[in-house]
């Protein structure tokens, strides 16, 4: 039975684990705002577009 | 070439700003293939292109704001160091942070815009916008790019932002929310584990071997609940001690009473082995309040519900001294400086006229956009707009002390009170909590005394009778009934500042309405022509001279008329405060005043409605009439709220509608004519002073003092993102003929948070008896209390969301 110990300890570690990691989420601001980032996703897109294009020029300077 | 003829083809249908997707008359402003409807438009596409920024307007169709009525603003005034001290967030003098309030911001594409400002000013290093508070945060280089600078750009491509001194207090709230998070997450992980380590107990599985596995569960249930005893729920010890120090019993207080007694009882029980105790139904109470707070907290984060004069007036001015011009902060402007006043800057203190042509729209201040013409001498007060040419005026009062902002002064605007009353709610919630406590505790003593020869008996039945007495039922029922309330006018376009103003809109017996802006249109009028009737030629040639004003009476005639437009005048020449003088296809066109038209002698006006004359070829045809147009559905919500609410109306015109107005409200209600903010704020003060509960419902700047006075104070507002004094609800004016089923609704919640209370009576009575008997088990206690609570939460929510469907406001 001694085993059901260890396996609480184990799963109140893990539980922790996960509140510390919500906690560390309100804490760096990511309830401030909830509507933009999911505007902002969006957009990546073109500006990993416009360093792969860059990229690309740089090689083709080189060759 | 090509271009020009899909151009022309386009033109059987309408037309649309590529910038900004208004109609456009004409395809006159052109780049290659886009359209603009003015020259303004264009100017910040060839800005954004010139950037390689053009994906601007591929993420939303039309994304720009119409430049048509910009005006050119000086931030010169931005060099002054004090200034910019106060409007920046930080500096080390290398690098600058600030934040923005810019009103504009509507659509992706402002926030993509808004995102790439390094790439149209070097000197910016980064910005993010948080576009629910329509805020944006900009860090720049001091060595390449000024606070003007930045200004200037976002300025020059349609996002020129709200410059006051009046927002620095936002950043307290902000962390009251965090903290809220906080205790929601600590609490709702407690719970969860210590229900994990009661199941055995739920299961009442046999441990008879393992006595020690028991203990360890139980003294890691203790460990578990003492965050949530100690720091989740300190909100409610506070703010019971806070009541009680009063002398007021807040419905926090059987709360607290509850939750201590869940807490301490539970501890002896398990020192002294007495059971598992409560901790489970401690920290599932805990969470769930924490969880109704965080509903009822529901704030509308880009409305500004606390403006006042400060946040409308300039933060700075220019004044003459000698035959200089300098740029001072208004908050140093003294009596007798003289002031520069250029198109659309607006006046901040009394004064009176040097030089110039003063034509002032007090839009502002009483709501009516027709603008006032001023002659030297005479006097201009706080808050009116120069449109026109710049004027000269000299100061005759201080900007704290002027008509319009001594009114701030007034004792309704002091902080302290405003603080008194918040601590002193009278909700439903608070008047019930003092008879309740006071029972549960008498039943709590009776219960003790009817075990009082069993020591053991007699305690549990003590602390039984607390706990299930708790009114946890009744704590949530109030701020889901009432949180969905909100969110259910939040819907309709009606904003309250928060829940507590639904208890008070349902407790209102008196309704007072402002006139200008509130009951009457503001940006459109009804137009009618008296004398002569116009022939079609005549029609287009009025139709083609208005085109050309800015005045509002001249953009209400080219609505009225219905005809073509001429675009060659021959001559047009406008003067301010008087009329047009137009020559058109060699006719001599005149529309205006009286006196200017007709040549006549300046007499005395007789009738209050604005009348715009018309001479064609020196003939008098008539004149263009017109009036106020009142709102839609005004006549059925008076007629509705007539029969069981006092109305009065206070309007800071002139008796002129009276008549018309009468017809409206009836012989009985109290009709009040040119009064000045000061007069309407002691109107509702007489009012509430002969026991009344009043709801004030305004819109300029002048109805501020009655606003903040009312019990109720609503503002309407045609746009809700930009003008509204200070007060506890904004209503956007196109829902201004619901305001009858907003009142109806706001009393149905407070019935449905009642009829709540009496279902949760009915689970206190079923654990009082299990509680009387000193047998409530741990078990029983873990299933009533979130059942009750639960239910509490599904029928207040359920109800009120089949009410609002059958009122039809969702």
């Amino acid at each position: 039975m001694s085993v059901i110990v260890v396996l609480i300890g184990a799963s109140l570690l893990v539980a922790t684990g996960f509140l510390i990691a919500y906690l560390w989420a309100v804490k760096n601001g990511q309830y401030d705002d909830k509507y933009t980032p999911s505007v902002r996703i969006l957009f990546e897109e073109e500006k990993k577009t416009e360093i792969r294009n860059k990229k690309s020029e740089i090689r083709n300077e080189k060759t | 070439m090509e271009q020009l003829e899909t151009l022309e083809r386009k033109t059987d249908t309408k037309l649309y700003c590529f910038h900004c997707g208004d109609e456009t008359p004409d395809e006159t402003i052109y780049i290659e293939d886009k359209i603009f409807c003015c020259n303004g438009c264009k100017t910040v596409y060839e800005i954004l292109n010139n950037s390689n920024l053009c994906n601007y307007y591929s993420i939303d169709q039309n994304p720009g704001i119409t430049r048509k009525h910009h005006i050119k603003r000086n931030y010169d005034f931005l060099n002054d160091t004090d200034l910019k001290l106060k409007l920046i967030d930080f500096t080390n003098g290398k690098r600058t942070q600030l934040t923005f309030d810019i009103p504009q911001m509507h659509c992706s594409s402002c926030i993509w815009i808004l995102e790439n400002l390094y790439k149209l000013n070097a000197g910016i290093i980064s910005s993010k916008v948080n576009f629910l508070q329509k805020k944006v945060f900009i860090s720049f280089q001091d060595e390449k790019t000024s606070l003007k600078e930045v200004v200037e750009l976002l300025d020059s491509i349609g996002y020129d932002p709200q410059l006051n001194l009046d927002n620095r207090k936002e950043e307290k709230i902000k962390s009251g929310y965090k903290n809220l998070y906080y205790k929601i997450g600590i609490a709702g992980f407690c719970f969860g584990n210590i229900m994990l380590l009661s199941f055995p107990e739920y299961l009442s599985i046999d441990v008879s071997g393992h006595d020690e596995l028991k203990r360890i569960f139980a003294y890691l249930n203790i460990l578990l609940s003492l965050p949530v005893f100690f720091y989740s729920s300190s909100y409610y010890f506070i703010s019971a001690w806070k009541g009680l120090k009063k002398k007021f019993v807040n419905i926090d207080v059987p709360l607290a009473l509850g939750i201590a007694v869940l807490f301490l009882r539970s501890i002896i029980d398990i020192i002294f082995m007495h059971g598992a105790g409560y901790l489970d139904s401690l920290s599932g109470l805990v969470f769930f309040l924490l969880i109704g707070k965080l509903f009822q907290n529901k704030t509308y984060e880009t409305l500004n519900f606390e403006r006042n004069y400060k946040s409308y007036f300039p933060i700075a001015v220019t004044i003459q001294k000698g035959k200089n011009e300098t740029t001072i902060p208004v908050e140093k402007l003294k009596i007798g400086d003289r002031l520069i006043i250029r198109n659309n800057e607006l006046i901040p203190a009394d004064s009176i006229l040097i030089k110039g042509n003063a034509n002032i729209d007090y839009g502002f201040v009483t709501g009516e956009s027709m603008p006032i013409s001023r002659v030297n001498g005479e006097m201009i007060y706080a808050g009116g707009k120069q449109i026109g040419s710049a004027i000269e005026v000299e100061t005759i009062k201080e900007v704290s002390q002027s008509y319009l902002t001594q009114l701030w002064n007034n004792k309704a605007f002091r902080k302290d009170q405003e603080r008194e009353q918040e601590s002193r709610i009278v909700s439903f919630a608070n008047t019930v909590s003092k008879y309740f406590t006071i029972t549960i505790l008498a039943l709590a003593v009776i219960a003790a005394l009817i075990w009082h020869n069993n020591s053991t008996l007699a305690f549990n039945a003590f602390t039984a009778v607390l706990i299930i007495a708790c009114p946890c039922a009744l704590a949530l029922s109030t701020p889901f009934a009432l949180g969905n309330t909100l969110r259910i006018f939040g819907k309709n376009k009606f904003y309250l500042k928060n829940t507590f103003i639904i208890e008070k809109l349902a407790a209102v017996n008196t309704i007072v309405f402002d006139k200008t802006g509130t009951i009457t249109e503001n940006n459109s009028s009804s137009v009618e022509f008296i004398g002569e009737e116009l022939n079609d030629d005549e029609k287009t040639f009025i139709k083609s001279v208005v085109r050309n004003s800015a005045h509002p009476l001249s953009a209400a005639i080219f609505n009225f008329i219905d005809s073509k437009i001429i675009k060659n005048i021959d001559l047009y020449d406008e003067q301010p405060g008087k009329g047009v003088h137009a020559i058109i296809n060699g006719n001599e066109i005149k529309l205006g005043s009286k006196i200017f038209v007709t040549k006549g002698l300046k007499q005395f006006y007789d009738d209050y409605s604005t009348k715009v004359f018309l001479s064609i070829n020196e003939v008098t045809k008539g004149y263009f009439n017109i009036t106020n147009k009142y709102r839609n559905g005004l006549n059925e919500t008076i007629s509705e709220l007539e029969h069981n609410y006092e109305l009065a109306l206070l309007s800071g015109d002139n008796e002129g509608e009276k008549e018309k107005l009468r017809i409206f409200f009836g012989t009985d209600n109290e009709l009040h004519f040119r009064q000045s903010p000061q007069d309407k704020l002691d109107f509702i003060l007489r009012l509430q002073e002969s026991g009344k509960k009043v709801l004030m419902i305004g819109d300029g700047l002048n109805d501020a003092g009655a606003l903040k006075q009312s019990d109720v104070g609503i503002s309407v507002s045609d746009n809700t993102n930009n003008f509204s004094p200070a007060c506890d609800g904004i209503m956007d004016s196109k829902s201004f003929y619901r305001l009858k089923d907003f009142i109806k609704f706001s009393n149905s919640s407070m019935k449905i948070i009642f009829s709540s209370f009496i279902l949760s009576l009915v689970y206190n009575i079923i654990g009082l008896w299990f509680a009387f008997q000193g047998t409530l088990s741990p078990l029983i206690a873990a299933i009533l209390m979130p059942v009750s609570s639960i239910s509490a939460v599904v029928f207040t929510t359920v109800l009120t969301n089949i009410l609002a469907k059958r009122r039809g406001l969702i």
